[in-house]
C-alpha cells in the first residue's frame, strides 16, 4: 500500500478542536485541515446521514456578502442564472462562467433584501472573490465573512431535530432562507445542503459555532459526518463536485446544468460565455455530463476512461461505491451521441474493460421539502 | 513452522514451507477504512518483489498491493470477491489476499520482523 501524503501548514476550520474530540481522521482540503470521518466510519456515516441525520462541517467554504445600488443586477453580468428574479429570502445555485461558457465555480446565492449572500467553494474562494472584484467594480462591493463557521444538518430526521430548537425552521421550503436564533445564538438558515437528502445550512458566528455543534450533537439521531461521506452521498445525489465534474474547461451546457439558466438568460445573455452557452443551447453541446453504473463490483474511479469498445469516448469525473446504491456509481462525460440513457459503453478500469451503462441521474432520489 | 514478515508499505506474508500467504496489516485495514471491493490476482499470474499484485478498494479510494517477495500467485481468495469487509473484520486470517509460491527465499530476508514493523507503525504515527 502507498503511504498517506505528509500535510503542511494546513488552515484550520473553528471546530477543529471538537472534531478531534469526536475521533476525527484529518485530510488536507483546499488548504484546510478537514475531518474526512470520524470512528463511524464513511460508510457507516453515509447510510446514517440518509436514515437519521449527519452534521457536516463546511466552515471551509467562502461565505460572502454583495452589497451595492442592485446587487441582482451586477451579479447577473457574471452568472446564467436569473438573480433579479429572485425573491427575497430565496436561494438560488447559480454559475460563474468564464468568455468560453466554462464554469470558474458553482455557488449558493440568497437574496437578503438590501444585499445577496454568496456560499462560494473552499478551493476557489480567493480567485472568485478577485473576480468579483475585478469585474463588478464600483458596481457592487465584496465582503467576505472570515468570522463565521458554516454547519450543514442533512438527512430525514434533521428538520426534527433543529425545529427542537426552533419550530419555525419545520416550515421552511427548499431553498429559502431565514435568520433563526437556536439558544441565543444568531443563525442564518438556509434549507438546503449537498446531499440530495432534506436538510439545512447553517451560518453561525465562530464563536458559538462549538457551541451550536454540541447542541445538536447532543440528539440521538445526529452523528459527525466527514468529507468522506459528504463526497460520496452527492454523488449518488448526481450533484457536481467543482474541479471534478465541473471546471473552466466544461460548459454549463455540457455539464448538464441548463436548469440553472434563466429563462430570460437564455434569450437575453448577458454574462461570460452567454455566445456559447446560448449555441450549445439551440444546437447541443458535444459532450454531456452523464451518470454511469457500472456492471459488477469494481469501481470505476475519476479519470476512469470510457470507450465505445474501441476508442475513446469519454472520461470519468467522480466515481467511488455508492453505500446506499449498494455498488459501484459514477459519472462523466462522454460524447453526445452515447449519452442516451440505456447506452451500453465499457470502463477501462486499470487497463481491463468492464461493462457499464448510461443512467439517469440521480441513483438515489432528492428527498427535498418542498413545502 | 510459520514465519510472519511485513513490507514497509504494510504487507504481510506467512510462509509455510513453500508457499506463502499475503495480505495487509491491520494497521492497513484500519488507515483503508471500509474495504468494499478487492481485486485479487489468479492462479499462475507471476507477481515481482514490490510490484503490484492486487487492489484493494475503501469507499473513497483505491489502493495497490504489493507482492512482498517474487513467485507465482497459487490462489486468490475468492471470499473477498463477495465479503470484501472480511479485510476490516480478519485482515490477517480469513481476510487474506493471495497465497503464492517464494522464488527466492533470500528476499524474506530484506521484509521486517513484527517489532519492526510495529516500530514503524509507531513512529508514523
Amino acid at each position: 500500500m502507498s503511504a498517506a501524503p505528509t500535510e503542511t501548514a494546513l488552515k484550520r476550520v473553528p471546530l477543529h478542536e471538537l472534531h478531534a474530540e469526536l475521533g476525527a481522521k484529518f485530510v488536507p482540503f483546499a488548504g484546510y485541515d478537514m475531518p474526512v470521518q470520524y470512528k463511524l466510519g464513511v460508510l457507516g456515516e453515509h447510510l446514517h446521514t440518509r436514515a437519521k441525520a449527519g452534521l457536516f462541517d463546511v466552515s471551509h467554504m467562502g461565505q460572502l456578502r454583495l452589497r451595492g445600488a442592485n446587487p441582482a443586477a451586477a451579479l447577473e453580468t457574471l452568472v446564467p442564472g436569473d438573480i433579479q428574479a429572485l425573491k427575497p429570502w430565496r436561494t438560488r445555485y447559480t454559475l460563474l462562467t468564464n468568455d468560453k461558457g466554462g464554469v470558474l465555480d458553482d455557488l449558493m446565492v440568497t437574496n437578503l433584501e438590501d444585499h445577496l449572500f454568496l456560499i462560494v467553494n473552499a478551493a476557489t474562494k480567493d480567485a472568485d472573490i478577485a473576480h468579483l472584484k475585478a469585474r463588478l467594480g464600483t458596481q457592487a462591493t465584496v465582503e467576505p465573512l472570515s468570522d463565521r463557521a458554516l454547519l450543514a444538518l442533512q438527512g430525514p430526521a434533521a428538520v426534527t431535530v433543529l425545529a427542537r430548537l426552533a419550530p419555525s425552521v419545520a416550515t421552511m421550503a427548499f431553498m429559502t432562507a431565514a435568520n433563526v436564533t437556536f439558544d441565543g445564538i444568531d443563525c442564518f438558515v438556509t434549507r438546503s445542503g449537498y446531499t440530495g437528502e432534506d436538510g439545512y445550512e447553517i451560518s453561525v458566528p465562530a464563536k458559538d459555532a462549538e457551541r451550536f455543534a454540541r447542541l445538536l450533537l447532543k440528539h440521538e439521531e445526529v452523528a459527525a459526518i466527514g468529507l468522506g461521506a459528504r463526497d460520496s452521498l452527492r454523488l449518488e445525489a448526481g450533484l457536481c463536485l467543482y474541479g471534478n465534474d465541473i471546471d473552466e474547461t466544461t460548459t454549463v451546457i455540457e455539464a448538464d446544468l441548463a436548469w440553472a439558466i434563466g429563462k430570460r438568460r437564455r434569450t437575453e445573455g448577458g454574462f461570460p460565455g452567454a455566445a456559447i452557452i446560448q449555441q450549445q443551447l439551440a444546437g447541443g453541446a458535444p459532450r454531456c455530463r452523464v451518470g454511469i453504473l457500472p456492471e459488477g463490483k469494481a469501481p470505476a474511479r475519476e479519470h476512469t476512461e470510457i470507450t465505445d469498445g474501441t476508442q475513446k469516448i469519454g472520461e470519468i469525473t467522480s466515481g467511488g461505491f455508492g453505500p446506499s446504491q449498494g455498488g459501484p456509481v459514477a459519472m462523466g462525460y462522454v460524447d453526445a451521441k452515447y449519452a442516451e440513457v440505456g447506452t451500453a459503453v465499457t470502463l477501462m478500469v486499470r487497463g481491463v474493460p468492464r461493462p457499464a451503462q448510461v443512467v439517469a441521474l440521480p441513483f438515489v432520489p432528492h428527498r427535498y421539502y418542498r413545502g | 513452522m510459520s514465519e510472519i514478515r511485513y513490507t514497509k508499505s504494510h504487507e504481510w506474508i506467512r510462509v509455510d514451507g513453500d508457499t506463502a500467504t499475503v495480505g495487509i496489516t491491520a494497521h492497513a485495514a484500519e488507515a483503508l477504512g471500509d474495504v468494499v471491493y478487492v481485486e485479487v490476482p489468479a492462479a499462475g499470474k507471476v507477481v515481482a518483489k514490490a510490484k503490484e499484485a492486487a487492489v484493494v478498494e475503501s469507499v473513497k479510494a483505491a489502493s495497490e498491493i504489493y507482492a512482498p517477495v517474487s513467485g507465482t500467485v497459487t490462489e486468490g481468495n475468492q471470499a473477498l470477491a463477495d465479503d470484501p469487509a472480511l479485510v476490516n473484520r480478519d485482515p490477517t486470517g480469513d481476510g487474506w489476499f493471495f497465497k503464492m509460491t517464494v522464488a527466492d527465499k533470500g528476499e524474506l530476508a530484506d521484509l521486517l520482523d513484527e517489532a519492526a514493523y510495529e516500530a514503524m507503525v509507531a513512529e508514523s504515527n
